[in-house]
């Protein structure tokens, strides 16, 4: 249906991995299926279990360029869609005006005004914009985070790859962009739009996988170092924290561990650089509570 | 496997409840047909196309499960829902054995019913007839619950002095004055009510009180106020939705119908550190006026509840706690879950009748400034300790 650089879901678990994603199964379906029917893919998950990172990569491999609208409340069509470039229009008005060319023809002075040259592509305009030659990744993050209302008009731009502008007309898309949507489920997002969407739920990595991302994304980093933190942040997933370690954590740890010349854990580094891993005071004390030289010892003794 | 074949599937997930809209279905079809028709490819297919979240998906393997398997029986145990409903229905009419008055009232004036109304206001929901609940109920539906307002991102224009240049406008109405800005035109934050989060404890001892506080959300819900209602028990269940209808008593049996464990009992301090983890801390609850309902009888850890609570407060912008317990004389927030709790709540109400809902609906449209948490029940705590 649509221009899709893949022709199964082997492949897009190759071409994701060329660009540093490893990607599993479902993930990789969900993907393929999302190329190939056209459809914009919803992926939902904790924090931190990478859901950015597959639009970054989807980017990276197919070398379309990435756009990303992030969602924040009070998101509305100036943000996301167009705006005129009102001082550009003012000026043009000023030097219409000095030319002497205003009295005379008013209705053309005004068409030129909101013509094309003063528009101001915001992201979602500029994902079905004609300059692109490869079709565009659209990345709408933490969906969630904005008003119901702009769902609304997300939902008329992903149906029909069309926005409309009341002075100029109709823009469609002539290369259908790839469109990655994330959120982390502070609310719902709504039926009709989830309908239209393929939907993938991210699950933190196994220790496996953890393991080969870390070493994909931390290249410098000691076999064992990284192999110990994995199982580590693993362990700390289990221990009930209120914010559990996600992958970019690991990796943020494993880098940090890296910078201060480790090449295997111990109970002193991992002291000073928890903050790497646990974000709030209470997962910090409960983590201490839980005892850093057992944490670190099990950790050292499973192979 | 031939598409009728894997539309056996969409019949099976559509009997256990979940909602597969006909373009879903195409979908999955679609997608069938592009991965292959091996069940691997098929499990994808539809997981990817006909589930939408943690909890569908873990049905929709259960259905798939029983789909490969070919047995429609174990379906029955899929649907949990339905069943609890009839029980939650008969209950109710169990709950009737109270002295029916209304024949000896039906010659009533008017004016006695009104008095009537009056004194049922203060009545204790649990002491009410069948007769007097139902006139309850409509004194429910009929509140308008109007939540204080805080400062939105998003502006509108306006004509008051100050604010942002509204540039648009501006510049529009300039060129009828032939490109001469005569008049600045300017735009304002909006204003946008908070948030309203109801967490109701759902266990055996409070489902008296429960129900009118859901209904009190339902009518919350249909006056347009931004609400959020779970019931909390072993386990957190967002009913908001169900609370969508028009008709409370179809949304009140929807609602009772969703939430598993109705009656069961509470470890409140789990259930809020629930809500916490999973809706709360990650927006739900930031800056909202969060509506607890419980008898703060915790079975759990009282440490938990005080260290979930701090955390909720440290992200909503006003707590009320509502106990039923508190209209009794001589009360005293001396159990632990109660007295845990007590520290980090900011108005601690009655929520045993039609007068303290008002109450709660006063306290959550009071738009004086926010209240340091209260200095008398600090003191409380320290007494405590």
């Amino acid at each position: 249906m649509t221009n899709t650089p893949f022709t199964s879901i082997a492949e897009v678990a190759a071409g994701m991995a060329d660009a540093g994603y490893l990607a599993d199964e479902g993930l990789a379906t969900a993907v393929f299926l999302a190329l190939s029917m056209g459809r914009p893919l919803l992926l939902e998950g904790e924090p931190g279990v990478g859901k950015t990172e597959v639009a970054k990569a989807l980017s990276a491999r197919t070398g379309g360029e990435l756009i990303r609208l992030q969602c924040y409340e009070g998101l509305d069509a100036a943000q996301a869609l167009y705006e005129w470039d009102y001082p550009r229009q003012l000026l043009h008005l000023r030097t219409a005006e000095a030319a002497g060319t205003i009295g005379t023809n008013v209705a053309e002075v005004e068409n030129e005004l909101y013509s094309e040259r003063f528009l101001i592509r915001r992201p979602l305009l500029d994902a079905i914009s004609s300059r692109h030659v490869v079709a565009p990744v659209l990345l709408i993050d933490e969906l969630d985070r904005a008003d119901d209302e702009f769902e609304a008009f997300l939902l008329e731009m992903l149906a029909d790859n069309a926005v409309t502008i009341p002075e100029i007309g109709t823009f469609r898309a002539a290369i259908a962009p790839i469109v990655v949507i994330t959120s982390n489920r502070t609310r719902d997002v709504h039926d009709a739009l989830k309908r239209r969407c393929l939907y993938h739920w991210v699950e933190h990595p196994d220790l496996d996988r953890e393991l080969a991302i870390v070493s994909l994304r931390v290249p410098g980093a000691n076999e064992v170092l990284a192999r110990q933190v994995s199982l580590l942040v693993a362990e700390l997933r289990t221990i009930g924290l209120f914010k559990p370690p996600g992958v970019a954590e690991t990796i943020d740890w494993v880098m940090a561990l890296t910078a201060l010349g480790k090449t295997a854990i111990d109970a002193d580094s991992v002291e000073a650089s928890l903050g790497a891993v646990v974000k709030y005071r209470e997962d910090a004390e409960r983590v201490r509570a839980h005892g850093i030289p057992a944490l670190v010892e099990s950790a050292q003794r499973q192979r | 496997m031939a598409n009728d074949g894997i539309i056996g599937l969409v019949e099976l997930l559509r009997m256990a409840s979940l909602t597969i809209p006909v373009s879903s279905t195409v979908a999955f079809v679609e997608a069938a047909g592009l991965l292959g028709t091996d069940l691997r490819s098929v499990y994808w297919a539809g997981r990817a196309t006909l589930a939408h979240s943690p909890a569908e998906i873990a049905l929709y393997d259960l259905v798939f499960r029983n789909w490969i398997l070919g047995s429609e029986i174990a379906l029955t145990d899929l649907a949990p829902v339905a069943g609890e409903s009839l029980v939650v229905g008969d209950e109710d009419n169990g709950d009737s054995d109270q002295p029916d008055t209304s024949e000896a009232e039906s010659d009533d004036t008017q004016l006695l019913r009104f008095s009537r109304t009056e004194t049922l206001r203060a009545m204790d929901f649990a002491a009410l007839s069948e007769e007097e609940r139902a006139e309850s109920d409509r004194a429910i539906a009929e509140m308008r619950v109007v939540a204080i307002t805080r400062k939105s991102q998003r502006r509108q224009r306006s004509n008051r002095r100050g604010g942002d240049l509204d540039l648009r406008r501006s510049i529009r109405e300039s060129l009828r004055t032939g490109g001469e800005p005569m008049r600045l035109r300017t735009r304002h934050r909006s204003r946008v009510p908070r948030r309203v989060v109801i967490l109701a404890d759902v266990s055996g001892s409070m489902t008296t009180y429960s129900r009118p506080l859901l209904r009190f959300a339902h009518a919350a819900v249909n006056a347009r106020a931004k609400v959020e209602a779970f019931a909390v028990g072993t386990r957190v269940t967002r009913l908001t939705r169900e609370l969508t209808t028009r008709d409370p008593d179809e949304a009140m049996r929807r609602a009772t119908a969703s939430v598993p464990d109705w009656s069961g009992g509470t470890r409140l301090g789990e259930g809020i550190g629930r809500f916490n983890d999973e809706y709360g801390t990650k927006g739900m609850a930031r800056g909202a006026i969060v509506v607890i309902l419980s008898d703060g009888w915790d079975r759990g850890d009282a440490k938990q509840l005080a260290s979930e609570m701090e955390r909720l407060s440290r992200v909503a912008y006003r707590i009320v706690w509502a106990n039923p317990l508190k209209a009794s004389e001589g009360y005293a927030p001396l159990a632990r879950g109660m007295a845990a709790a007590l520290p980090f709540i900011d108005e601690f109400i009655e929520g045993h009748s039609l007068d303290s809902l008002d109450r709660l609906s006063d306290i959550i449209s009071d738009s004086s400034p926010r209240p340091l948490r209260s200095a008398g029940l600090r003191t409380l705590k320290e007494v405590d300790r």
